[in-house]
């Protein structure tokens, strides 16, 4: 079964890409959606205003495939990232509800620094809570995040009530719309915390454990790493990194409910897996990631500009899910 | 005798059962009227049957998040078609539905036996897949109670007892329960006397030790899914028979309802356990929470938050037991 493709000895071409490395083969993709796209409708794909937009709507689903690859690292997996976004969007919007009733829109600085500050809290706690049914009482990822993805939105429902709460400070509106020297604010903040991400996993000695535990958790254990605290920990960082998604999303739309961006977290998984994310630990790169979310966003936006329908757009990303893990399969049976 | 009952997996659902039921009629009395059990009973029938299906996968060690889009599928390409072609039969349609569930199904188990991916993975591109090319290519518009077929309404509203409340109202328990049971019953005999039900269970304890003593498990994978896919386009259809019409975006998120349902009775998403009693038993309890806020006088925004609990609560103790029997 394993060396089946080896006896057909077909596909010569599969050598050029080096198969350790599917950095290459992922930019050699995005630039074939590029150039596909271009050629198809260039005065529209190719005009600054749709590279802009695209720059202010990477950031959120680029932040969330992250998050997800974060928890993959370990095998695991977490469901609850969308809810955990709605639930800081929300909750920052209740605050600044509370604090200024009527007149939330024109609160200050302070008010929107508070705000974020319990965005924040809301994936560190949210991110803690399905760490410790994970790492602690050993549940397997994709119940606990099942579960706590329910309690999330669902909290974020109750606060609302069920219709979006709008209204939201205009410097909180900037996270999510405003430009710094030019650049898209999201965008930036997506670049600082691509490199903080990049940094921990490649440099730091807790990136290193992740990696191993999700590459052989066995030898992670006999090899004495505290593998309970680690798993925890990725955890953690997984639900920031949701709540800084969902930051931006309520900030850029001036708007939070608990059922937003529903169809975020297919795009997610399907972006880490795209990205060169092993499902099953061990593999996985923030590079491979954002470039992935790029060619995503080339293709959905080339798509949405040749006006497809939006339904035929899901199933193309799920199409090009299943697509790309065919191709790994047989890029990995050589 | 007593003991090793009680250490039955479906032992603790029967008592959070009993349990929660015993409390849920303490706040209000009106839990235990006919009319509210047999509106329970009802509401059991559609994801019970789904549960059966998802079972199965479980058993065999996978998990399905697809089954809704395939019901779906199945339901509204049936209902179309029956629309479409004046046909006023019933049973063909059921057939129809079913049959378009086993080839999604089908296509399924081969994504993850040839890909060998991770089934929640590909379960969730099938799922996307089948959902844009029926919304995007087949249609958008719900078919309402004045287009439906109206045989299919008919066989819908079937009956087992009829009767009549004080103010004069009729209420009954649906027919359909019959064919939730005999569903329920056929998959209980298969898994427990067929050669394709035992190797589900021993190749979800083991696929490797499975395929070593002669197991066929590209057939047992295949039956898991494909079985699955089944039920599912049977009860999409059942579903829209019961409540007169086919909308093209229904079952979104029934798939977290199902699982858990699956997951309170017992069975573990690592495979080779759960049984069909543990399932009823979990459908019931799930439907009877879900169901029975209104009647505790909760807000209904609370459900999701309770449905969540429900499912981590079930989880931590699944976990916590499976812990103590290895420990």
């Amino acid at each position: 079964m394993k060396t089946k493709g080896a006896e057909r000895g077909a596909f010569d071409f599969r050598r050029l890409i080096n198969r350790e490395d599917n950095i290459g083969q992922l930019l050699l993709i995005t630039a074939a959606v590029f150039v596909v796209m271009a050629a198809l409708s260039p005065e529209k794909f190719l005009r600054f205003y749709n590279f802009e937009s695209i720059s202010f709507v990477f950031p959120e689903l680029g932040l969330l495939s992250i998050a997800i690859m974060v928890a993959m690292l370990t095998g695991g997996i977490d469901l609850s990232i969308i809810g955990i976004a709605n639930l800081a969007g929300v909750l920052a919007g209740v605050l600044f509800h509370r604090l200024a009733p009527g007149a939330s829109a024109s609160l200050g600085l302070n008010a929107v620094a508070g705000g974020i500050a319990l965005a924040l809290a809301v994936g560190v706690v949210a991110g803690a809570l399905n760490g410790f049914l994970i790492a602690k009482l050993r549940i397997t990822p994709i119940l606990a995040t099942l579960g706590t993805s329910q309690v999330y939105s669902g909290l974020a429902l109750v606060m609302t009530g069920g219709p979006a709460i709008v209204g939201f400070p205009a410097g909180w509106n900037f996270i999510g719309n405003g430009k710094v020297a030019g650049v898209a604010a999201p965008f930036l903040i997506f670049l600082v915390l691509a490199a903080g991400v990049s940094f921990i996993l490649s440099r730091t000695a807790f990136g290193a454990k992740l990696m191993l535990i999700g590459a052989n958790p066995k030898a992670a254990v006999f090899a004495g790493l505290d593998t309970e605290r680690v798993v925890f920990q990725s955890y953690v960082l997984t639900g920031v990194l949701a709540s800084v998604a969902g930051l931006i999303l309520s900030g850029r739309t001036n708007a939070a409910k608990s059922d937003y961006g529903a169809s975020y977290l297919l795009e997610a998984v399907l972006i880490a897996v795209l990205g060169g994310t092993n499902p099953a630990g061990g593999r996985g790169t923030v590079l491979g990631v954002s470039i992935a979310v790029l060619a995503l966003m080339l293709l959905s936006s080339g798509f949405q500009i040749l006006r497809f329908s939006n339904f035929l757009i899901d199933f193309i990303w799920g199409g090009f899910l299943l697509l790309v893990i065919a191709i790994n399969v047989m890029r990995n049976r050589r | 005798m007593t003991l090793s009952l009680l250490r039955r997996p479906e032992a603790i659902v029967a008592v959070a059962l009993l349990l929660a039921m015993v409390i849920i009629g303490l706040v209000n009395p009106a839990f235990w009227s006919l009319d509210n059990q047999f509106g329970l009973l009802r509401s059991n029938v559609v994801i019970g049957i789904m549960a059966l299906g998802v079972l199965l996968v479980m058993i065999s060690g996978g998990i399905d998040v697809s089954f809704p889009a395939f019901a779906v599928a199945a339901m509204y390409l049936t209902v179309k078609g029956m629309v479409q072609f004046n046909y006023t039969g019933v049973a063909l349609p059921f057939v129809a539905a079913t049959l378009i569930g086993l080839i999604l199904g089908a296509f399924n188990a081969f994504c993850i036996r040839a890909f060998r991916m991770i089934p929640l993975i590909v379960t969730l591109g099938t799922a996307s897949v089948v959902r844009g090319l029926l919304l995007g290519l087949v249609g958008t518009s719900t078919i309402n109670v004045d287009k439906m077929p109206p045989q299919l309404i008919d066989f819908g509203k079937t009956d087992i007892v009829n009767l009549t409340l004080a103010d004069g109202s009729r209420y009954g328990l649906t027919a359909m329960i019959l064919i939730y049971a005999a569903l329920a019953l056929a998959v209980h005999l298969a898994l427990r006397y067929t050669m394709i039900g035992r190797s589900l269970y021993a190749f979800g304890g083991a696929p490797e030790a499975a395929a070593r003593v002669g197991f066929d498990t590209r057939k047992t994978l295949l039956f898991a899914y494909c079985a699955a896919g089944a039920l599912a386009g049977f009860a999409g259809l059942l579903h829209s028979s019961m409540i007169w019409l086919a909308n093209p975006r229904d079952f979104v998120g029934f798939e977290l309802d199902v699982i858990a349902a699956v997951v309170l009775g017992g069975a573990s998403i690592f495979g080779g356990k759960g049984s069909v009693l543990g399932t009823l038993l979990g459908v019931f309890l799930l439907v009877m929470i879900k169901n029975s806020l209104i009647i505790m006088h909760i807000d209904t925004t609370w459900q999701q938050v309770v449905v969540g609990l429900v499912i981590i609560a079930a989880t931590t103790l699944t976990a916590w037991r499976d812990r103590m029997r290895v420990a």
